[in-house]
């Protein structure tokens, strides 16, 4: 295996509706900013891929209009995934380990407040038994987190002290759209949006893009004074319908992080994809994560969801606290698709 | 928007396929789908014995095709058992009813998964895991997921 590490992340500053900027013009600065970060020229990059989702936009083939963030002339190698740009990030991973190139820079963006995210989210649901019914993003979720209060006994109180803590370790996040204090009294005293669900567990309509570097061994280690290190990662899929899954866990974020390593040795922190509340609980069994570790420093995704970066920032977030010595192993969880059918596991480490 | 401000330009866009746009449901999921016209539900049992409401292609757990036999067919329901819900206080005009109704994964008798659909119950505290429901049926039945208007308390 090719060493491959994480040596420069950049995000915008998210929020909740960007009206007056297009995704290349969201893109750009945070494309320069990682790569000022990394002391790289565009010219210098060996590989691009990207993750975007076309229905956001409405339009097919969006993602090849984006590609002007980047500048495609002299011709670039590139690619794309229509999903989180975690898993392009999986992506050029897998393609640096040809050995051939030794950087590659990986972005995400959406705006999700373009449409209705809810109801487009509807539209990845198998078109038979599932997408005739409409069952929004918010009723999904909402399913599987009555499956797993059932299963565990914990109770909407349990869902709102991860609502408090992650508003909490938001606070000091400057990309974050919902942090500050609170307390579970108060959360629980809002109305259920989608029973057992409130407003303030689920994630924020949120305009964002993220843009993560990587680089194989030397030349990460010339690029940053401490890389943080990709030791493991993997990713796993369970079946699409929810009504053959057991909700109240997920076995494929098991799978995946046992074959990434992450339970091999102590983990200091954990980014974790969980768009709401009650996957957060779902995800740390899985990862089985021990309470030695801090979860979501940023905050996660209940602080700021750009669909479609969201899984990659929870990367670049554990890269660049390893980077700055906040911690020197972390786990990174990425999801996609409904109730968290889809999971993807990184196990990042300093030297 | 220049001159025209504060007025609301829309242009109506329709994109079609000449002929229209067909996608054939297969022997299996059609089986479910052609059930529904007549109110019968059918479930499709895996070689391991397991029993899929709704009936897929594919055994979930080890990817072995599944329905290729007749005998693999079995009749399920109607009644059913909830077993994961979640209260919809207001519906969305897209949604199966027009009333705060709750979504149920359902395992009808004799099957072994959950199936998804809508659950009058009139009332949240109505609803709980564990408890039993049956089809509500359309009139007019075509062939599809919503043949069954939604499920009732049993």
């Amino acid at each position: 295996m090719t060493d491959v590490a994480v040596v420069a992340f950049a995000q915008s500053k998210h929020v909740a509706a960007d009206p007056n900027r297009n995704e290349v013009e969201m893109l750009m600065p945070v494309v320069a900013e990682a790569l000022e970060q990394a002391g790289l020229e565009r010219e210098e990059i060996g590989f691009v891929c990207s993750g975007s989702c076309d229905y956001l936009l409405g339009v097919p083939f969006s993602f090849v209009t984006a590609l002007d963030a980047i500048g495609a002339w002299p011709p670039i190698r590139e690619s794309h995934v229509e999903q989180d740009a975690a898993w392009a990030l999986y992506e050029a991973w897998v393609r640096l380990q040809h050995g051939d190139v030794d950087t590659a820079l990986v972005y995400g963006f959406g705006k999700s407040s373009l449409g209705d995210l809810h109801e487009i989210m509807t539209l990845q649901l198998d078109p038979y038994y599932l997408e005739p019914l409409w069952p929004d993003m918010v009723s999904m979720a909402a399913l599987q987190a009555r499956a797993y209060l059932d299963a565990t006994g914990k109770t909407e109180r349990d869902l709102a002290e991860v609502v408090v803590r992650s508003r909490a370790a938001a606070a000091s996040n400057p990309n974050a759209i919902v942090a500050g204090t609170t307390t579970a009294d108060a959360l629980l005293k809002e109305q259920t949006t989608i029973a057992p669900l409130r407003t303030s567990d689920c994630p924020p309509i949120t305009d964002g893009a993220a843009v993560v570097i990587l680089a194989t061994a030397d030349r990460a280690r010339a690029i940053s004074e401490r890389p943080a290190w990709i030791r493991g990662i993997d990713h796993r899929i369970e079946a699409h319908s929810i009504g053959v899954r057991d909700l109240a866990t997920s076995r494929s974020t098991a799978l995946a992080a046992g074959r990434a390593g992450a339970a091999d040795d102590k983990v200091d922190l954990a980014e974790m994809h969980a768009q709401f509340s009650h996957e957060e609980l779902i995800v740390r069994d899985a990862l089985g994560l021990d309470d030695s570790a801090t979860v979501n420093p940023s905050g996660g995704p209940l602080a700021a969801n750009p669909v479609m970066a969201t899984g990659l920032i929870r990367i670049g977030e554990a890269a660049s606290r390893i980077s700055a010595g906040g911690g020197d192993r972390a786990v990174a969880h990425a999801s996609s698709g409904p109730c968290l059918q889809h999971n993807l596991v990184a196990v990042l480490e300093g030297e | 928007m220049g001159d025209g401000a504060g007025e609301t330009l829309i242009d109506e866009h329709v994109l079609e396929f000449p002929g229209g746009y067909k996608r054939s449901v297969g022997p299996v999921v059609g089986r479910f789908l052609t059930g529904l016209r007549d109110q019968q539900l059918v479930g499709v049992r895996t070689p391991a014995g397991r029993v899929l409401v709704p009936p897929a292609e594919y055994d979930p757990e080890t990817s072995a095709a599944v329905g290729e036999r007749p005998e693999d067919f079995v009749p399920v329901g109607p009644e059913g058992v909830v077993t994961t819900w979640a209260w919809v206080r207001e519906p969305r005009p897209k949604h199966p009813l027009d009333r705060p109704f709750a979504w149920a994964l359902i395992r009808l008798d004799g099957a072994d998964t959950g199936m998804l659909h809508a659950l009058d119950a009139g009332t949240e505290d109505a609803v709980h895991t564990g408890m039993r429901v049956r089809p509500r049926w359309r009139a007019e039945r075509v062939g599809h997921i919503t043949d069954i208007e939604c499920f009732e308390p049993a």
